[in-house]
């Protein structure tokens, strides 16, 4: 058994021990951190501004991973082959790896012991504190981190400088002209941008309180809070004090295998100077993380440098840079008052591409960086104009992904081999497009052209999509299955479109379910408004809107479950649930409960659930507002809605979040101000945190983005597609969620609304709609012809003091 | 709407009217106690009548008459309201797995009866 030691516990160690991980490496495994957490995505830090939690950001540990964390390594001992750590503790390897990363470079000037850095989750936290008590902020350093901070500082309501040296920013990204349509943009957000200068002194007044940075001409950026990001410097001070060798400035030196002049040691990530350069970005540091995992396995992977194109979107902003940014020849595009700026690099024979420059629309980025070094498919003046890059044939080995280095001729693999049919089996399966994303519109691109058809088609009914049968049926103002079929499918359905026609149809009239025709759509559930149990019994759920019961109503229940015989479980919504109904019994037991003023609970349908809430300010001391008369509120306004799958949501009175709203399709998170909404969560098979939609709303804005999120996720999700997958499979995700329901960019906002509103007013209950309806009452029966018959084959035996079904078979 | 009838395989079959036809909905079943059996009754789309035994096989519960009737490739049908497997009302065969069947039964409408029987 040999025992790897990985120093350092970012993003890179994680890739490393989770490749390694991957491959069956069966030696103990120990990571050692400085920080007090494991690895934590960096690519999204700023998010944690903006309400991403920690938790999100954390990568998980490998399992079978030893980790010491809050632990510094003082020193290695080669000979001995052991670490020393800052506590006084020996850690022996067989291997080491040092993944030390870099540290930010802060320019010795007076003051700068004032300003802060933008590296960790403690640096966001020291400057959203600062940022409470101030007005303006500057960042020292224009480049992709510098404008992230810039953005972040801006988030935190200050008002933003930019302090640039190179007389453009993102001079490693852009050129000149590139640079000024990038100010432009910048300033249009209401930044300031200070380019060509420099930094004399951070600024304080007599008690160290930061209130400025003097330019080297004298002039002075008001602000309270400074923030460095001016370049990183790769920290290197325990390979140094252990003899290895370093670059002249700075790095690790490693070859091509990762290797350190010490043969048992390797350096990877921000710390590793390869091929003379150090590497900032996330996709050269998974590579280096992967090519020693290759080699410490006894392979001969090779880091042959790294594409450093980058494609963003900053402060709302667009930019991207491939492949070189010089040529022998180049073709601009520029259009000033669309703020956008294009061009290419190309050989001198005007055949090969060789790299480009995009601001303001990135969109020929990733069609055309997988044809750096290649022959230029189609002319310039097309692939710069028209967009005809976009249906352009990949070469098997260009890139697609350079975060995880995923090539098309993966994505081709993975789709002719392993069946792959869909973007999450391709992030699965390859892990492309599973850190920044930005190649996921490529990946369903290369799907498309692979051959593969992503049927839309709900059934062998309907070749439509449930989001497109939903348009039909609304534009078309249809009523009924039979017209739909007989107009838009074939065949007379099955139970794969019956109850979705049926939930379109709730959805946009509101009619009881068992009305007419419907009868026949729906499910056994739906039907018989309760839920079946294995033995053909019903299970009846009385609606408890926000879980707050009187004791009367307790007390009907319980005589309810007494007389019938029925089983009694506390559901997990907050609810009680009664087992062991038969079908002729449904309505006996409706009645007592609709006369003790109770309703359906809808535990049945593809339906607003449960508001689930914790007591809240009324009698918690911690409670902040009303969670339980808001979580009330919510479950009777959206009481009855019909959606593609079942909806749940909590009210949580403080952030303790007790009443964990965060695993709910829509959740609430009372704040001082008002109220948190976060969307898309989801508990069950695959769980998923929600995402913080808008915050600090009041109670009418809450309702009203409610109202949208809903009737937009009706609108277009798929059939039996829960709000967390309908999320992820909207391309633009929450940044478009936001601009359609809280921006209405696509002008449907006051449609959606009166769509709620209409079904606000029309709810009716379906249990006691159906009581006062002999027709209807008349379907529960056992047996028709013996209506007073109950069913033999049900047969209960006793557990715990309740029923318990007994199967024949 | 014109009922289309099952002829039964013998003229001493003993029929039992189990209820109205036009108690049945459309595309919606009944289950009808038949000499202790429990058989499930649909009428489909086109006014046709068809006859199961209630019980799913795969579950074990009598609950086939609560499915939803629909078609597959033209051939009616109902789906298990538990686990969803399609059985094909013409012949009680399962459409998802090979080898598995419920019985049919012989079930005509005579005077605006439906009437089922077991010896179909």
């Amino acid at each position: 058994m040999r025992k790897l030691v990985v120093v350092g516990y970012g993003p890179t160690a994680h890739r490393l021990v989770e490749t390694l991980r991957d491959r069956g490496f069966d030696g103990r495994v120990t990571v050692i951190g400085e920080e007090p957490r494991p690895a934590y995505d960096r690519v999204h830090l700023t998010s944690y501004l903006s309400g991403t939690t920690l938790e999100d950001l954390t990568y998980d540990v490998p399992e079978g991973t030893v980790t010491r964390l809050n632990t510094r390594v003082t020193g290695i001992d080669r000979q001995a082959r052991h670490v020393v750590t800052a506590d006084g503790g020996v850690e022996p390897y067989d291997v080491l790896v040092l993944a030390t990363g870099s540290a930010p470079f802060v320019p010795p000037v007076p003051g700068a012991e004032h300003a802060y850095v933008y590296r960790t989750i403690e640096d966001l936290d020291a400057i959203r504190k600062a940022a409470k008590d101030a007005a303006e902020g500057v960042v020292v350093g224009g480049g992709l981190l510098g404008l992230e901070a810039a953005d972040a500082l801006r988030a935190l309501g200050l008002k933003a400088h930019i302090v640039e040296m190179s007389p453009w920013l993102m001079p490693r990204q852009v050129d000149e002209g590139g640079g000024a349509v990038l100010k432009q943009h910048i300033e249009g957000l209401g930044l300031a941008v200070h380019a060509g200068a420099g930094v004399q002194e951070v600024v304080t007044d007599g008690e160290g309180q930061v209130t400025g940075l003097r330019k080297p001409d004298g002039t002075l950026v008001e602000a309270q809070v400074v923030v460095f990001s001016a370049g990183i410097r790769p920290r290197d001070e325990l390979a140094r004090a252990a003899g290895l060798e370093v670059g002249e400035r700075g790095g690790v030196v490693v070859d091509p295998g990762m290797r350190t002049s010490d043969p048992s040691i390797y350096a990877v990530g921000e710390c590793a100077l390869a091929g003379g350069m150090i590497y900032g970005l996330v996709g050269p540091c998974n590579t280096m993380a992967e090519v020693a995992a290759d080699r410490i396995l006894g392979g001969s992977a090779t880091f042959e440098g790294a594409d450093m194109s980058t494609k963003l979107k900053l402060l709302g902003v667009e930019v991207a840079q491939f492949g070189a940014m010089t040529g022998a020849l180049d073709v601009t595009y520029m259009d000033p008052v669309g703020g956008v700026y294009k061009k290419l690099f190309i050989s001198d024979d005007a055949r090969t591409l060789l790299g480009g420059i995009c601001v303001g629309d990135a969109s020929p980025y990733t069609s055309l960086r997988p044809f750096v070094g290649k022959a230029l498919p189609a002319s310039p003046s097309d692939l710069l104009f028209s967009g005809a890059g976009a249906n352009l044939d990949l070469p098997d080995e260009a890139q697609v992904c350079s975060c995880n280095n995923v090539c098309a001729g993966d994505i081709r693999t993975a789709v002719a081999d392993k069946g792959v049919t869909d973007v999450p089996g391709l992030k699965a399966c390859t892990r492309a497009g599973t850190t920044c994303g930005s190649c996921v519109p490529m990946l369903k691109q290369l799907l498309e052209k692979s051959g593969v058809e992503v049927s839309k088609a709900l059934c062998e009914h309907f070749t439509y999509s449930r989001a497109e049968l939903f348009d039909i049926v609304r534009v078309r103002e249809i009523t009924t299955f039979s017209q739909l079929i007989a107009e838009h499918g074939q065949g007379r359905g099955c139970d794969i479109c019956k109850p979705a026609v049926a939930s379109i149809l709730a959805s946009l009239h509101n009619g009881h379910v068992l009305e007419g025709e419907r009868a026949a759509l729906q499910d056994t559930n739906d039907a018989f408004l309760a839920n079946i149990q294995k033995n053909g019994t019903y299970s009846v759920v009385p609606r408890i809107p926000g879980g707050e019961i009187t004791p009367e109503k307790l007390i009907v229940i319980g005589e309810v479950a007494r007389d019938y015989g029925l089983y009694t479980k506390i559901t997990g919504g907050q609810r009680i649930d009664l087992f062991g109904a038969r079908v002729e019994q449904l309505p006996e037991i409706w009645r007592r409960l609709v006369d003790a003023g109770f309703e359906s609970g809808h535990a049945y349908g593809k339906a607003l659930r449960t508001v689930k809430s914790c007591v809240g300010s009324t009698w918690c001391r911690y409670g902040v507002q009303d969670s339980v008369g808001l979580a009330i509120d919510l479950e009777l306004r959206y009481r009855g809605l019909r959606s593609p799958h079942k909806l749940k949501s909590a009210v949580s009175g403080c952030a303790r979040e007790c009443a964990e709203a965060r695993s709910k399709d829509f959740g609430i998170i009372a704040t001082e101000k008002g109220w948190n909404l976060y969307v898309a969560g989801n508990g069950g098979f695959k769980p998923r945190h929600a995402d913080l939609l808008a915050g600090d709303l009041s109670t009418e804005e809450l309702i009203r983005t409610i109202d949208r999120f809903l009737m937009f996720y009706i609108r277009t999700a798929d059939r039996l597609q829960r709000t967390a997958a309908w999320l992820e499979s909207l391309e633009g995700g929450l940044d478009y969620l936001r601009e359609v329901i809280m921006e209405d960019s696509l002008g449907i906002c006051a449609d959606l609304d009166a769509q709620m509103a209409h079904h606000v007013a029309t709810y009716a209950d379906e249990w006691s709609a159906t009581l006062e309806d002999p027709d209807k009452l008349r379907r529960f029966v056992s047996f028709v012809n013996a209506p007073g018959v109950p069913d033999p084959s049900i047969v209960f035996e006793s557990e715990r003091g309740q029923i318990k079904p007994v199967m024949a078979r | 709407m014109s009922a289309t009838i099952s002829e039964p395989l013998t003229t001493t079959a003993a029929w039992t009217a189990v209820c109205a036809y036009d108690d049945l909905l459309p595309e919606r079943g009944v289950c009808a106690l038949v000499d202790g059996r429990q058989v499930a009754v649909f009428r489909t789309f086109d006014g046709a009548v068809h006859a199961l035994d209630n019980l799913d096989p795969f579950s074990g519960a009598y609950v086939l008459s609560r499915g939803i009737v629909g078609t597959r490739k033209g051939e009616p049908t109902v789906a298990s309201p538990l686990h969803k497997q399609v059985f094909s009302l013409a012949t009680g065969r399962c459409l998802d797995e090979q080898g598995v069947a419920v019985p049919v039964y012989a079930v005509r409408v005579s005077g605006g009866a439906v009437e089922v029987s077991l010896q179909g």
